[in-house]
């Protein structure tokens, strides 16, 4: 075990699959000499050669349809895209190449591309720094979408992502790169477990609390907090965004009969939105009251000295769960 | 011959024999080997690299030339008669695809679009799978490493970032064959077309951008994509460019063949313009006489590119009886496996629609095989059910 932050995790588990096949190369903005603008990929270009980690053009459709054809000439591509706002330019290449061109070409071509999205707020930045735009991939089939939320993952999952023959999407979030927690880079990522799976981290009976990324350690604190006002919060990080790990979610709905889940992404058509629908789908008859969801709202991303007010924070996130179980919450006495 | 030249300040070309020129190409410049009469133009540097072409070899450029022509009506007659659901043609291309695919080894891998047909048919692509996709039955008609040719590419100009790249893992790989891209004058327009030209340049990548020049993207014209001749345009990336007679199949296949030597030598990117003309429609959808001039067809049609092949074969004495029944009972043969194959062709099993999404297992998509295959049970006939489906 080695106490290590986020992004080094990242930096680690990246070095083991540069090592271990040599069809892996990285490729994106300012990741070689600079070790990218989180230095995720510090001293990998050092040790690993120019061709094994490239820095590119400045230009995101460029780099992912250049990872499309290394793909055809049988690499495994792992791209950084700089910022979650500068992944659109390349949205047309992820949704209509890399997810497609497996179904395309009938299984002939595969697409084992992962890249690497540093997402969420919370950094203070400007626009296009903070996005969360996760639900525009996890309505594309073909994408595998994943987010990672502590170190130890960090270190499997992206080793998984890259062993993947599917593409994946690997959202890192980035207020949490400089966090620290153990790492055992003595695991195999081969017999972790799976990224597909979603894992619960704190055991509770009265309330199911989902998050992802960002937002697990936030969903942590506030179950701790509950706890002091004798609520019993059980709390999921679902790891995989696409597709959803709904066997786990049920076991814990089935269980506690309520859910909240929270997200940074706006509300409409973001995932909590997936979540509900399909939970109450499953499991109608277990569940004591309407799944709440505490997101960011249906706004841009505001400029920094607002972003506290749109990132779901500890109180917010207690506030739903109060709604959830009918205890007094901000919106007592609404209809509807 | 194309030099190149980074000593002083980048890498440029220019016409045959003629370097001092190569920065200065502001039009009029357009190489051609045969003339519209069929007359052989001699060219001392572009003549260098047909010497092999024998007088067989003409007639197998001229047989090519006809039948994928050919295919192009059959498929075209197939659309008009129901049994497929768009078709875009070819016609008056065939040169600039005949030459330039046949001047490719077989460890080339291409990046075609939707309308490179004829360079799918010259690099072995069975008849019935260049029409697979459009009657529905596949997304695309074949599988791209058994002919090295990846599927057509429907979205404009996206191919061109597919070859850059896979020319990067063949530098990676230290092998010298080439990735070629294939594109048209509107895709010039496009970033990604912009952003491969950036990479290969930048990488000193092992691919070519043969763009054919038909002047028309739909309905718009060339001159609505490009204030300048498009071969210009590569020169502010630093690649070098030739701007070739498209409609004359010598031309092309010696611009073709200089640009993969400089690409298997380590000389990089080479883009490519062939002039030439789209004869039919954009596809079987629209309506050219809405947007262009009868006269400029016309004045086309007397640069017909096989015509010019058939008046120099003529010229020649090569154009023998024996050879037209040759090549007219080629075509005959390919467009009646055309039919055939296209009217035999089975249709996928609904289930299918599942197929392939993924290389491994997904949760979601494993369910709603799983309830749609229920649902189709529950009629007794998955494959009736089906089709009432459809027919509803």
């Amino acid at each position: 075990m080695t106490q290590m932050t986020f992004a080094r995790a990242i930096n680690s588990g990246l070095r083991k699959s540069l090592e271990n096949d040599p069809k892996v190369i990285l490729m994106g903005e300012d990741i070689g000499a600079l070790g990218g603008v989180f230095r995720v990929t510090d001293g990998l270009q050092k040790d690993f050669g120019k061709h094994r980690v490239v820095d590119t053009p400045l230009a995101e459709s460029g780099i992912i349809g250049t990872a499309v054809g290394l793909a055809y000439r049988g690499y495994r591509p792992v791209v950084e895209i700089q910022f979650d706002g500068f992944i659109y330019p390349a949205f047309d290449q992820i949704v209509s190449q890399v997810a497609k061109m497996h179904y395309r070409t009938q299984g002939a071509v595969k697409m084992p591309i992962t890249i690497r999205v540093p997402f969420g707020g919370g950094i203070g930045s400007p626009e296009h720094h903070s996005e969360s735009p996760e639900a525009y991939f996890t309505h594309t089939s073909g994408l595998r979408v994943i987010s990672v939320s502590n170190p130890q993952d960090a270190y499997t999952m992206i080793q998984q992502a890259i062993a993947s023959d599917d593409p994946v999407l690997y959202f890192e979030p980035k207020r949490r790169y400089h966090d620290k927690g153990e790492v055992d880079e003595s695991v195999d990522p081969g017999s972790a477990l799976s990224m597909e799976k979603a894992r619960v981290v704190a055991e509770g009976k009265d309330v199911t609390l989902v998050a992802y990324g960002p937002l697990v350690k936030t969903a942590r604190d506030a179950a701790l907090a509950a706890a002091d006002e004798g609520v019993s919060v059980e709390v999921i990080d679902l790891r995989s965004l696409a597709p959803l790990d709904f066997s786990t979610l049920e076991a814990s709905v089935r269980k506690t009969g309520r859910l909240v889940i929270t997200h940074e992404a706006a509300q409409s058509g973001g995932l909590g939105a997936e979540v509900a629908a399909s939970i109450t789908e499953r499991c109608f008859y277990h569940l004591e009251a309407a799944p709440v969801r505490v997101t960011g709202f249906d706004v841009p991303y505001p400029y920094s000295k607002l972003e506290m007010h749109h990132l779901p924070g500890l109180d917010r996130i207690l506030d739903g769960v109060d709604r959830a179980l009918g205890r007094p919450n901000s919106l007592s006495g609404l209809e509807g | 011959m194309f030099t190149d030249d980074a000593g002083k300040g980048g890498i440029s070309a220019g016409g045959p024999g003629n370097s001092d020129d190569s920065t200065r190409r502001t039009g009029g410049d357009l190489l051609q080997l045969i003339t519209p009469e069929g007359e052989r133009i001699s060219h001392p540097e572009f003549d260098s690299w047909l010497q092999d072409v024998s007088d067989e070899q003409l007639g197998s450029l001229y047989e090519d030339m006809v039948v994928i022509r050919r295919i192009d009506a059959e498929a075209t007659a197939l659309q008009r008669q129901g049994e497929l659901a768009l078709w875009p043609p070819l016609l008056g291309q065939e040169a600039s695809q005949i030459g330039s695919a046949r001047a490719l080894r077989e460890d080339d891998f291409v990046f075609p679009s939707y309308r490179d047909n004829g360079v799918a048919y010259c690099r072995g692509v069975k008849v019935e799978d260049l029409v697979r996709a459009w009657r529905g039955s596949a997304s695309a008609g074949w599988d791209p490493f058994t002919v090295n040719v990846a599927t057509q590419q429907i979205i404009i100009g996206s191919q061109s970032l597919h070859a850059t790249g896979y020319a990067m893992g063949i530098q990676n790989d230290g092998a010298d064959c080439v990735a070629v891209a294939y594109f048209g004058d509107g895709a010039t327009s496009e970033g990604d077309v912009n952003e491969a030209m950036v990479f290969a340049a930048s990488f000193q990548a092992p691919v070519v951008f043969f763009c054919q020049n038909n002047h028309w993207a739909i309905s718009e014209p060339v001159r609505l994509q490009s204030h300048i001749q498009l071969a210009d345009r590569a020169s502010g990336f630093g690649i070098p460019s030739m701007r070739v007679d498209g409609n004359d199949v010598l031309a092309v296949m010696a611009a073709t063949r200089i640009a993969l030597d400089r690409a298997r030598h380590g000389g990089g990117p080479t883009f490519i313009e062939a002039v030439t003309y789209r004869m039919g429609p954009h596809t079987t959808a629209d309506d050219p006489t809405r947007y262009r001039d009868a006269n400029e067809l016309e004045d086309w049609a007397a640069k017909d590119p096989i015509a010019r092949l058939k008046s120099l074969l003529d010229r020649k004495g090569l154009l023998t009886a024996e050879l037209e029944a040759a090549v007219a009972a080629k075509a005959d043969a390919v467009a009646a496996e055309l039919r055939a194959g296209t009217i035999n062709m089975p249709d996928p099993a609904p289930l299918d629609i599942f197929k392939h999404v993924y290389s491994t297992p997904n949760s979601w998509l494993d369910r709603q095989q799983d309830h749609y295959s229920r649902y189709l049970a529950s009629f007794g006939d998955p494959a009736e059910a089906a089709t009432e489906e459809g027919a509803r």
